[in-house]
């Protein structure tokens, strides 16, 4: 089970899914205790290679990592090299030179971390590349639904805003699905992807209908205020007809969770009552994040091409 | 534990594949019995001590030696499970990393005399390995160490306080506790696997 690099949602299992979600269930317990790390990944390196910004993901990586007593390096190529006309896969192989044992990478253009994993002897991280995938991201949110309900399987989980742009959006569709929950997509027309229901999801642009009995509801971010004008007439509709508020979550059940990867825009995909109180739970999806990820490094860091694994064992 | 269908051959010589009984019900029980009393005569305050199992095979031990405490000295002593799989210095490069286990500290080891339970002590690093992990968790006043059977083969200097059975085995063999995973009263056993027969312990 489980690759080497972990790419996408896509490429898992359900076994593998259930297998991170397990060894982040024992990670969660290390972060409420007093001294909140173990020596495990003592020696080890974690290269956190973001060419795209990110505080938030690369915070929680760099607390995952340390956690689990790892060297944390972060590198930030648009800052250095890539100025100089450095090619990715050139400064990828140089950092891969320097031995780490686990490289996340996060760029804006989909497809880079698979083109990093191909070069490199150590595992590759995907932390979000483009409108493809954020595998980790997602691997939170299941965590979080199935802390908060106990479980995935059977549940309507109803997903809000700008499917078409979001890799928030595709991994956690990968992922709900995988564990047998119902996944529905809202938003205005020309923001749902055109073939979205060969990804096993029904489709709506009715609220009301698509919140009709959702144990979950996962809003997106509305990246940018420039999709105004071309995707939906203004914020201020937008904020109207799917910004998520009390009142629209009457048609959901009673006990439904409210979810969103952060940063909110309060007023926008959330009122501003929803983005600090039950029924959301976005700080629990902070928390689980370093979670997830501790996991994630635990159970991908040191394997390698199986050239290199030979050698490694060869001199051992 | 993968081993729960293999047949049981009770006692006599070792028949390859076949897993031999080395320490029964009635014996772990009585063993038991008498460790919570070397436990009491050894520790004066018997309100300061604190039972740390090592998951799985620790843990219906230390519930089982908790009840006995209660019986000898009238004390509810705590009981905590305590995870070492994230201190293990085995922690390769390649292969599938080993399944985590629960953790569950319910009070403070501050100044507790903690005795960790395990079911079979072989080269020690389980129990170095649970001694680094207790001291995250606060300076224990005292530290002892309970193994139902010790099977030798030691790699680290470290020696068993409270040694229900000693066995002496082959290096390929493996030696576990069977029907650990159930409720106080069920049935166990330890039993030995030749190399052949494929256990993992």
């Amino acid at each position: 089970m489980i690759g080497r690099d972990l790419l996408g949602i896509e490429d898992l299992e359900r076994e593998d899914i259930e297998r991170i979600l397990e060894t982040a269930n024992h990670m969660r317990e290390i972060g409420e205790r007093e001294v909140k790390k173990v020596p495990t990944l003592r020696g080890r390196t974690v290269v956190n290679l973001f060419f795209e910004a990110s505080t938030r993901t690369r915070v929680s990586f760099e607390i995952a990592g340390k956690r689990l007593s790892a060297d944390v390096i972060n590198f930030s190529p648009a800052h250095s090299s890539l100025k100089k006309s450095e090619s990715i896969l050139d400064t990828a192989r140089t950092l891969d030179a320097m031995d780490p044992d686990v490289v996340i990478v996060r760029h804006a253009v989909a497809g880079v971390p698979k083109r990093i994993a191909d070069v490199l002897d150590a595992p590759v991280i995907n932390a979000g590349d483009g409108a493809h995938e954020h595998p980790t991201q997602a691997l939170l949110d299941l965590l979080t639904v199935q802390q908060e309900k106990g479980r995935i399987d059977g549940l309507t989980v109803t997903i809000v805003g700008d499917i078409v742009h979001s890799r928030v959006a595709r991994s956690n569709i990968y992922g709900f699905r995988k564990m047998g929950a119902e996944v529905r997509v809202v938003a205005p027309p020309p923001m749902i992807p055109a073939a979205v229901e060969t990804l096993g999801v029904k489709a709506f642009t009715s609220m009301r209908e698509a919140l009709d009995g959702a144990d979950v509801v996962m809003a997106l971010r509305i990246q940018n205020e420039r999709l105004a004008g071309s995707y939906f007439p203004s914020i201020r509709e937008y904020a109207a007809t799917f910004g998520l508020d009390r009142a629209k979550l009457q048609f959901a059940k009673d006990d439904v969770i409210v979810m969103h990867p952060g940063p909110v825009n309060r007023g926008v995909e959330l009122s501003h009552d929803l983005a600090d109180h039950r029924p959301s739970v976005i700080l629990d999806q902070v928390r689980n994040g370093v979670a997830i990820r501790m996991a994630v490094l635990y159970l991908f860091s040191g394997r390698r091409k199986a050239g290199r694994s030979e050698r490694i064992q060869g001199s051992s | 534990m993968s081993q729960a269908d293999v047949p049981t051959a009770s006692g006599g010589r070792n028949p390859a594949g076949q897993p031999r009984s080395v320490l029964d019900d009635t014996g772990i029980r009585r063993a038991l019995m008498r460790i919570a009393h070397e436990i009491v005569e050894r520790n004066s305050d018997p309100e300061n001590l604190y039972l740390v199992a090592i998951p799985n095979g620790g843990e219906p031990l230390a519930r089982i030696l908790a009840r006995n405490l209660h019986e000898i000295v009238d004390v509810d002593v705590a009981v905590g499970v305590l995870d070492t799989t994230l201190y293990r210095d085995d922690l390769v490069t390649t292969g599938e990393r080993p399944r985590l286990r629960r953790t569950e500290m319910p009070s403070a080891v501050d100044d507790r005399v903690v005795i960790l339970v395990d079911d079979v002590v072989k080269t020690g690093r389980t129990i170095r390995a649970a001694m680094d992990a207790l001291m995250d968790f606060g300076r224990p006043k005292v530290v002892q160490v309970v193994g139902l059977v010790d099977r030798g083969h030691r790699e680290l200097p470290i020696k068993l306080d409270y040694v229900g059975k000693n066995v002496p085995t082959r290096t390929g063999e493996t030696v576990h506790l069977r029907g650990a995973d159930g409720c106080l009263d069920d049935r166990l056993e330890v039993v030995l696997l030749d190399a052949a027969s494929g256990g993992t312990a």
